[in-house]
């Protein structure tokens, strides 16, 4: 049962778009006949429960894995058919993983993200020092320049990774993630810094999140996954409904309006408070 | 008009900047790394000019620089030219070889004890020699082509082990050592089954030396080198990326397969034209890069550094193995042991007196 979605809250035609694609692993089918697109401009969150597909579907949106049929569309053409270098200066990408090198500064990491804009000659330019300078400025770590990554907190190695793509200086940015092993507050800061590059500096953003309230609170397109399907996308004021969270994670609970951001709030209902829940709220 | 080449603190460290032809050649140098560089050199140089100069037959340096420039008595000219700059030379271009191998196979599997060795390379280039040794008594030329067909077809084999939908640097260690340690068992069932002298002949060139190389080596090396080199500075840059992360590395355009397979080869060139030549010398390639690394300061494995420290390393373990008991020479391969040894030792304590922090 593959439907096919008119896509009602799609606020403008869409730069990457996977259609009818079927990924997986060498033996493991992990998606069939899927079809996503996003939207221009746009702060896109993924959600669904573990294995669902959206890191793979990330990877396919991403160039990392060639869909066995259908295609990923990059501006209208098959991403497979762009030269790596020419993918690499539309979209960056966050991966779940990213290792750094043994004994390399803030700085020397950031710059390696420039990589897709330097040749053999061209190896610092101008251009390559003002990205990464901005690129340092934009996530706060200019002041960490000189430090060893591996001597920095949790927090601000991730925003050095999320600068290092920053400097990449791509319309698109993938991120796979971006707020697993941090804590609370660090993840509010990164999910802040993420929607100001989207609203100040029109990157189109698309995050693969694990935290359904935050996906909601920041996410202007939300897009919900169960099993390699799309459950539902939309706005997620419009989509997020007990139904839903209840069909995508099989979790009973409560959807109600965040007092601060006044987007859904889903509260979950463990086994043991349903009954009082369900006499107050009839 | 800029100055086409400027020194600025950049992000805190020192950078040499060089802008040339309205930007079209444009270069970041790590200041700290490049007198690294120069002062190894200046040290390898300086340690290859005292076995010109010292020996059996001692010459003084200036006579030696005279006969470098082709100005010295047709003896003294016969003694450092003919006699020791061969061997002096190869140890230093080996010796940059197999610091440039090492820190590639390190590179590439993202680990310090990543090395030619540990692909198997060693082990079966001692096998294929071991072979044409005591099976097929073999000449020069055809003990160092059964050690390159040896050990190229072992580092093959290892990595179509290691491959399942890429290779991983971890899976190419543990292969690795698997293999290694087959083949060694086997080199010792070929030494056993052999004759005294043909095993004598054997030991010595498993345990690696330069002794009696001549200027026709020297031109051999100095020409695969030549070749070699341009492969290596072509695929340093996505060496670089390929540190980050497979994934990283591809999001940045870096074809991550064809890269890995293109450092392997010329990893595994830069060896065998060592072991080709000169046997199997352990050790240089496994800690030349990671010492280089440390007085460098610099992130990864560093190629330039790690090549001028590969050849500080082969030219004083060569000067060592040839002057220490003297007259009795010592294949260098042992001493670059000893000194192996030594800098593991110092690796651990190092290590251990990190950990209570």
């Amino acid at each position: 049962m593959n439907k096919i979605k008119p896509a009602p809250s799609r606020p403008s035609p869409a730069r990457i778009e996977a259609r009818a694609a079927t990924i997986g692993y060498d033996r493991r089918l992990i998606a069939e006949n899927l079809s996503v697109a996003i939207p221009d401009g746009s702060f896109t969150v993924i959600v669904g429960p573990n294995a669902c597909g959206k890191s793979t579907l990330l990877r396919a949106l991403s160039r990392l894995l060639r869909p066995a049929s259908g295609e990923v569309l990059l501006d209208g053409r098959s991403i497979q058919s762009y030269p790596a270098r020419d993918v690499a200066r539309k979209l960056g990408l966050l991966p779940q993983t990213s290792l750094a090198p043994d004994g390399i500064t803030v700085a020397d990491l950031v710059a390696r993200g420039r990589y897709p804009h330097q040749k053999f000659l061209q190896q610092w330019s101008k251009d390559d020092e003002a990205a990464v300078i901005g690129a340092m400025e934009a996530t706060k770590v200019t002041d960490l320049s000189g430090r060893l990554v591996d001597e920095l907190s949790g927090g601000q190695r991730q925003r050095v990774w999320v600068a290092m793509v920053l400097a990449q200086e791509t319309p698109l940015l993938l991120l796979d993630e971006p707020t697993t092993f941090l804590d609370i507050a660090h993840q509010i800061e990164l999910l802040e810094l993420l929607r100001r590059l989207n609203r100040d500096e029109g990157k189109t953003i698309v995050a693969v999140l694990h935290d359904l309230n935050q996906a909601c609170r920041y996410a202007t397109h939300l897009i919900a996954m169960r099993e390699g399907r799309v459950m539902a996308e939309g706005q997620p004021t419009g989509i997020v409904t007990a139904e839903l969270v209840e069909a995508v994670f099989g979790l009973p609970c409560l959807v109600i309006e965040d007092p601060i951001s006044h987007t859904p709030l889903v509260v979950p209902r463990g086994a043991g408070e349903v009954h009082a829940i369900a006499e107050k709220t009839s | 008009m800029t100055t086409p080449a400027s020194t600025t603190m950049l992000f805190g460290r020192p950078f040499g900047i060089v802008r040339l032809l309205d930007g079209r050649i444009t270069q970041r140098l790590d200041l700290r790394a490049l007198v690294v560089t120069l002062a190894l050199v200046t040290i390898a140089l300086a340690v290859s000019l005292f076995a010109l100069a010292s020996g059996e037959f001692a010459v003084p340096v200036g006579e030696v620089i005279g006969a470098l420039f082709g100005q010295a008595s047709p003896k003294v000219h016969m003694v450092v030219v003919e006699w020791r700059l061969p061997r002096a030379a190869l140890a230093l271009l080996l010796g940059a070889a197999l610091g440039v191998s090492g820190a590639i196979f390190q590179s590439l599997t993202r680990n310090p004890l990543g090395s030619p060795d540990i692909i198997g390379f060693n082990a079966g280039s001692y096998t294929g020699a071991l072979i044409v040794i005591t099976l097929l008594n073999g000449s020069f030329y055809a003990v160092a082509g059964g050690a390159l067909v040896g050990g190229l077809l072992t580092a093959i084999v290892v990595y179509g082990l290691s491959w399942r939908s890429g290779v991983q640097g971890f899976r190419l260690i543990v292969v690795g050592i698997g293999v290694s340690a087959m083949l060694t068992s086997l080199n010792t069932w070929l030494m056993l089954r052999a004759d005294l002298k043909v095993a004598m002949m054997a030991s010595i060139w498993g345990s690696g030396s330069l002794n009696g190389l001549g200027l026709d080596r020297l031109l051999q090396v100095s020409i695969v080198l030549a070749l070699v080199m341009p492969f290596v500075l072509l695929l340093s840059r996505p060496m670089r990326q390929l540190e980050l992360g497979d994934d990283a590395a591809r999001a940045h355009g870096v074809s991550v397969e064809r890269t890995r397979l293109g450092l392997m080869m010329v990893g595994v060139a830069l060896t065998a034209i060592a072991t080709g030549i000169a046997g199997p010398i352990a050790f240089v390639a496994l800690a030349a890069p990671q010492i280089a690394r440390r007085l460098a300061g610099s992130a990864g494995v560093a190629l330039l550094p790690a090549a001028a420290m590969g050849a500080l390393l082969l030219a004083a373990s060569d000067v060592l193995a040839q002057r220490a008991f003297a007259p009795s020479q010592l294949p260098v391969g042992i001493v670059t042991v000893c000194l192996g040894g030594l800098y593991f030792a110092w690796l651990l304590m190092r290590e251990a007196r990190r950990q209570p922090r």
